[in-house]
């Protein structure tokens, strides 16, 4: 593929550049989606069910109504009647029929915040209530095999795991998780004779535009989506959820008047999706010397019963290391539950959870390093397509965190190092994720009052797209920064695909690129004023040919203390090679923001579903702990240099979850060398530790 | 039931009629427009909502607005001086202290409190004896900042943006 | 939340008349628990007080040597100030150690006293609770423990209660000033929280109207070398599992005293008569230690989920007392 920066002389891509929004979120004056300022909003807030699974008898909405400032009270008596799209999450109010604790049942509009919140307290609901079932586990009878992810056999792992002379044949788990962006998912719709206008709080505002269009029957054209500023989403701001729909419904039923619409903190465990929780057997068989015979994980997941959502855990296994004998599972267990979704690395991240653990067991029984065992294991070519890669610098990774880290003095023997009543270990893990692609997006190049106007509708959730859009712009076109103006954020703006998939910044780049090429070529070097040019995402024919992934290897640092078993991390280290670095500065944030995230779920993150509610009970951000700033000591994230010349025009692979794939593992494996306590669940709390 | 209050917000004098429900959060967010403390969690469990009352930091969505009635509010919005940014605010900037810059608001005035708690010579439970006149050292940055969740995960470069906010102060 | 009149009071007498005589009225402190209560529905009442601006907030030494801490003191100016730094370090830890800065610079001392559990079931209007509607059943039972009780508990409730500061004032014998209708009283802070029992509803043995004014602590010269340690899931900003409130007398290699108190553990800050029995007169070897936190933990109940809490609790007794009293030694 032509390489962009190879004929230019590259300024602004690689260079340190502060973040174009950074004033203004330094100072709070970034507009969220709640925060747009318009005329005399109502509010709106919703009545979520109190049961698990039945039906709606009747609303008593009398004393609701008799609240001063209640404007209407929404159920699915008088909600408008939605197309049928084929995804039964986005059917909010269609039916008395409730599928889940939490779920949306109605909502009460008001001209006041406090009075929508009293009203919908003052709602009695009656139910006709169904038995339910809410169990996740891998003994259920009625697990099932996904249409998405047949079994996937290579040679024969039973038959190696029998003959092998070493062998791991242990099972890991991963709890529920809720990604908790710190701003709630938050709407406000304004139904108007024009169309409907939604600032939301999305990772993509075209997908949201095109399916509320599709949901109420609109044109396209007449739905504008706006989201300047995102607080963060980490996957479940990618996918459409009810509480937009909610919002659009309310609008509808108040022409003209803008709706707000914020979740609470304790909404967000009911409505917006999650992590599954997964059960991974792991099956590794070897040679006395470490190496791979046999390779295999068996995964269980769970959906809702209404519908399928696939933690795709196994994905990684296909990647990872080489073996003849592969084996490779999904099964679900579909409950009375909501829908999970996406949370940063979905499939890598917990997928990355049990094999990292159990080479590091391997690692053990043949008594090879941890890190010399990946290094023995690394394959010439994906080892389940057979692949070339398009680039794979593991082991790269692996040195030279080793190298940082100072790996080489390490005694293997567990438990043989106390500080101050503090057990100390180190472990390693490594890092995986997928460098994508993401189709449909197109950018715009305008020449105007001497500067660059690129528009593309893509979103900022906090990975830097404004800043590294605009280098990239740059570069592309062949000017300094200040001269390209970057719009981004809106459905009116030319079509972008989701931020997310670590797709963001190669998709939209690569179509800046384009249009920059586009541009070029139309109107030269010395554009007219109002010169533009458009073009979308050109085909990657490199894309059939190789396997494209970033990789990494993280080193950690663990203390458990001997007395109380409380578990601390005063050092993480990551090392990753993930192409080309457009902003260092932006980037290195992306991976220790996914460390951070990665030691949180490995010490905190547990959403505890008490099955006889059916829904999960710590609720907020006291009882559901994410990492706070005094669990983060000594934190460092870094990259080698890698030069892939098939990925795309710019040569980078997307960054913002790598990082949290395999810290967890890296964590665990030094807690093990810490005690010799072998924790294969997570959260790694400190019952595990206590004698 | 309503009340009349008067806010001072960011140097600026606002009368305000509130429902006595209203939080200063919600006071500050819906009545004036002043958006730059943000909702996380509305119960004081993530310091979004972070601001200075009466030149203290404090959680805006745990006080009621009648119950600051006459109280001076500094936002993150109101710290800098003559358009220029507050040091704390340059340093979130130059090192890239945050992602998605939604708990940011609150970080920067949790940060600008900090540093005026420990100017008066106040303990933390970093692990100093109490007694001791502290030392903001890395460990102290963390605990301090604690009260103030990032799910982005840009903790590493607080600290070092603090630190370095710190040392141009002095 | 349902409206509510708001009410600045002039002096105390003026609030605890107006509250005592309204069932539905209530106190604002710094409200951090209580504002955070209203939103979750908790709580619904028809008047609130706001008794911030007519509280004592300062420190005072007392003529028997003891102090004298004002209920309306925010908790960074307690942790802060001199005299508690040097005199009972224990209660600046615990007050460091709980909540954040921000909350801190809100929350009262009456009000820490009075916050309420943690418990996930409480919190959470919709599910069944014995404590916030009475007779309606305890849903922590077979539920989520993990932060709930191993002491103390009954059958109808099995929360904890969820304050650092009070753990410490129970091991240091503080005594709480209390206005009511009928004038003035002192309640010991050991006695100041209820045991559940079959009224996990009430808290405290104040009634309904009464105004935590003051607290005081006796002199304890010995509370100089004190110290609190919590145990958490998270390194800062997260409520105890179990935590820790000791000061030790030691002199010529024996305990002469001990003040010890458990939090994390039991529905009122828990204080450990017996180890302090069983350390009295001892020599603090690892195994006397061990043998008083073991005493102390004899009857220790838990429940499925927190089978881990007597175990725990048990280490950080005594590793907080090894910590001690090598300090002492080294002094």
């Amino acid at each position: 593929m032509s390489g962009l920066l190879e004929n230019t002389s590259t300024r602004a891509i690689g260079a340190d550049i502060g973040r174009v929004d950074g004033p203004a979120k330094v100072t709070g004056t970034a507009t969220y989606a709640f925060e747009h300022q318009l005329n005399a909003p109502a509010y709106l807030h919703p009545i979520q069910a109190t049961v698990v699974r039945g039906r709606v008898r009747e609303f008593d909405t009398r004393d609701a109504e008799a609240v001063p400032g209640v404007l209407t009270v929404l159920t699915h008596d008088n909600a408008a009647r939605l197309a049928d799209i084929g995804d039964a999450e986005l059917a909010v109010l269609q039916s008395d029929e409730v599928a889940h604790r939490g779920q949306v049942i109605g909502a009460v509009l008001a001209e006041t915040p406090e009075a929508a919140r009293q009203a919908v307290r003052l709602v009695r609901v009656h139910y006709e209530e169904r038995s339910h079932d809410v169990r996740f586990s891998a003994a259920r009878t009625d697990l099932y095999t996904p249409g998405e992810a047949e079994d996937d056999e290579q040679g024969d792992l039973a038959g190696a795991m029998a003959s092998a002379p070493v062998t791991v044949d242990h099972t890991y788990t991963t709890p529920m998780e809720h990604n908790n962006p710190m701003e709630p998912h938050s709407t406000i719709a304004v139904w108007e004779d024009a169309g409907l206008t939604l600032y939301e709080s999305t990772q993509g505002v075209h997908s949201v535009r095109s399916t509320m269009a599709e949901l109420f029957g609109l044109d396209p054209e007449r739905v504008r989506v706006i989201a300047p500023h995102v607080g963060g989403g980490f996957g479940s701001k990618g996918p459409l959820h009810p509480p937009v729909v909610l919002a659009a419904l309310a609008a509808r039923l108040l022409p003209g008047r803008p709706v707000k619409l914020a979740l609470t903190r304790q909404q967000m465990f009911d409505l917006v999706g999650y992590r599954s929780p997964t059960i991974q057997r792991v099956r590794l068989a070897a040679e006395p010397d470490g190496r791979l015979t046999g390779i295999g994980i068996d995964v269980t997941a769970q959906t809702a019963r209404f519908k399928e959502f696939l933690e795709q855990a196994g994905k990684p296994t296909e990647v990872m290391y080489a073996a003849p004998n592969r084996r490779i599972t999904h099964r679900l267990a579909a409950l009375d539950v909501a829908p999970p979704t996406w949370m940063r690395a979905p499939g890598e991240c917990p997928g990355m959870f049990g094999p990292e653990v159990a080479m590091d067991e391997l690692a053990v029984a043949c008594g090879v390093d941890p890190v010399e065992l990946r290094v023995r294991n690394e394959p010439g070519t994906e080892p389940a397509s057979g692949r070339p890669f398009s680039s794979r610098n593991l082991v790269a990774c692996l040195r030279e965190g080793a190298r940082r880290f100072g790996w080489q003095d390490r005694d293997p023997e567990p438990r043989r190092r106390m500080e101050d009543g503090w057990l100390v270990g180190t472990g390693v893990a490594a890092s995986t994720y997928p460098t994508g692609q993401m189709p449909g997006s197109v950018a715009a190049v305008r020449f105007e009052d001497g500067h660059y106007h690129v528009r593309i509708g893509a979103a900022d959730i906090g990975t830097g797209a404004w800043t590294v859009l605009t280098q990239i712009a740059a570069d592309a076109l062949g000017v300094p920064v200040t001269a390209v103006r970057l719009r981004i954020g809106d459905s009116s703006l030319p079509s972008a695909s989701l931020a997310g998939g670590s797709t963001g910044t190669v998709s939209w780049g690569s179509t800046i690129v384009a249009a920059a090429q586009a541009f070029r070529e139309r109107h030269g070097t010395a554009p007219a004023d109002g010169a533009e040019a458009r073009a979308g995402l050109p085909d990657n024919p490199n894309r059939e040919r190789y396997a494209m992934h970033a990789f990494g290897a993280q080193f950690a640092e663990v203390r458990v203390h001997a007395d109380t078993g409380e578990v601390r991390v005063p050092r993480l280290l990551g090392v990753f090679a993930a192409g080309r670095i457009v902003n260092p500065r932006t980037a290195r944030s992306q991976f220790i923001g996914g460390m951070t995230m990665g030691l949180s779920m490995a010490l905190h993150e547990d959403s505890v579903v008490d099955p006889r509610f059916g829904c999960v009970v710590n609720h907020d951000l006291a009882e559901y702990h994410i990492a706070a700033n005094a669990d983060v000591v000594d934190l460092q994230a870094h990259w080698i240099d890698e030069a892939d010349p098939y990925v795309n025009p710019l040569g980078a692979k997307g960054i913002g979850e790598i990082g949290i794939v395999g810290t967890a593992a890296a964590i665990v494996n030094a807690a093990y060398h810490a005690t010799g306590v072998r924790v294969r669940e997570l959260p790694m709390t400190l019952e595990h530790f206590l004698a | 039931m309503e009340s009349d209050i008067i806010l001072r917000v960011n140097g600026r004098e606002w009368p305000l009629r509130v429902d006595t429900r209203t939080t200063l959060l919600d006071a500050l967010r819906e009545r004036l427009g002043v958006t730059s403390p943000k909702k996380g969690c509305d119960h004081g469990q993530c310091g979004a909502c972070t601001v200075l009352l009466d030149g203290r930091r404090i959680n805006g969505c745990l006080v009621l607005a009648v119950a600051c009635d006459g109280s001076e509010v500094v936002t993150a919005e109101g710290l800098g001086t003559d358009g220029e940014l507050h040091p704390v605010q340059q340093a979130f900037v130059d090192h890239d202290g945050f992602q998605c810059g939604y708990c940011t608001p609150g970080q920067v005035c949790s940060a600008v409190g900090m540093l005026e708690e420990v100017a008066a010579g106040w303990p933390s439970a970093a692990g100093r004896p109490v007694a001791d006149t502290p030392v903001l050292d890395d460990a102290e940055i963390r605990e301090r900042m604690s009260g103030n969740l990032c799910r982005c995960g840009a903790y590493a470069n607080i600290v070092t943006a603090v630190r370095a906010a710190k040392e141009v102060s002095r | 939340m349902n409206p509510f009149d708001y009410r600045r009071a002039e002096d105390a007498a003026g609030a605890v008349a107006t509250v005592a005589a309204d069932p539905r009225a209530m106190f604002l402190g710094g409200g951090t628990n209580l504002v955070d209560h209203l939103k979750l529905g908790i709580v619904d009442p028809d008047l609130l007080v706001d008794v911030t601006r007519l509280l004592p907030d300062g420190v005072e030494p007392l003529p028997d040597g003891g102090v004298r801490i004002g209920a309306g003191m925010r908790n960074s100016d307690l942790a802060a100030d001199p005299l508690i730094r040097r005199r009972y370090p224990v209660l600046s830890q615990a007050l460091l150690s709980g909540a954040s800065g921000q909350l801190r610079n809100a929350a009262t001392t009456g009000g820490n006293l009075l916050q309420r559990t943690r418990c996930v079931y409480f919190q959470d209007v919709t599910m069944a609770c014995n404590k916030r509607r009475p007779g309606s059943g305890c849903s922590a039972f077979g539920g989520y423990t993990r932060y709930h009780a191993i002491l103390g508990a009954s059958e109808h409730c099995i929360a904890t209660h969820p304050s650092d500061m009070a753990v410490a004032l129970s091991a240091l014998d503080a005594t709480v000033v209390v206005q009511g209708t009928d004038g003035e009283r002192r309640v010991a802070m050991t006695e100041l929280h209820r045991l559940p029992g079959d009224a996990p509803e009430r808290d405290t043995v104040l009634r309904h109207g009464d105004l935590i004014t003051a607290v005081e602590l006796p002199d304890l010269p010995f509370a100089a070398r004190s110290r609190y340690r919590k145990v958490r899931d998270r390194a800062s900003y997260a409520f105890a599992l179990v935590s820790v409130a000791a000061a030790v007398d030691l002199s010529d290699g024996v305990i002469r005293e001990a003040r010890i108190a458990l939090g994390g553990v039991a529905h009122k800050p828990w204080r450990a008569t017996r180890a302090e029995a069983e350390l009295r007169g001892a020599r603090p070897t690892e195994e006397t230690l061990r043998a008083a936190a073991e005493a102390e933990l004899a009857e220790a109940r838990p429940v499925e989920g927190n089978e881990f809490k007597p175990t725990l609790a048990r280490n950080t007794l005594v590793a907080t007392l090894r910590d001690l009293v090598e300090e002492e030694r080294t002094r």
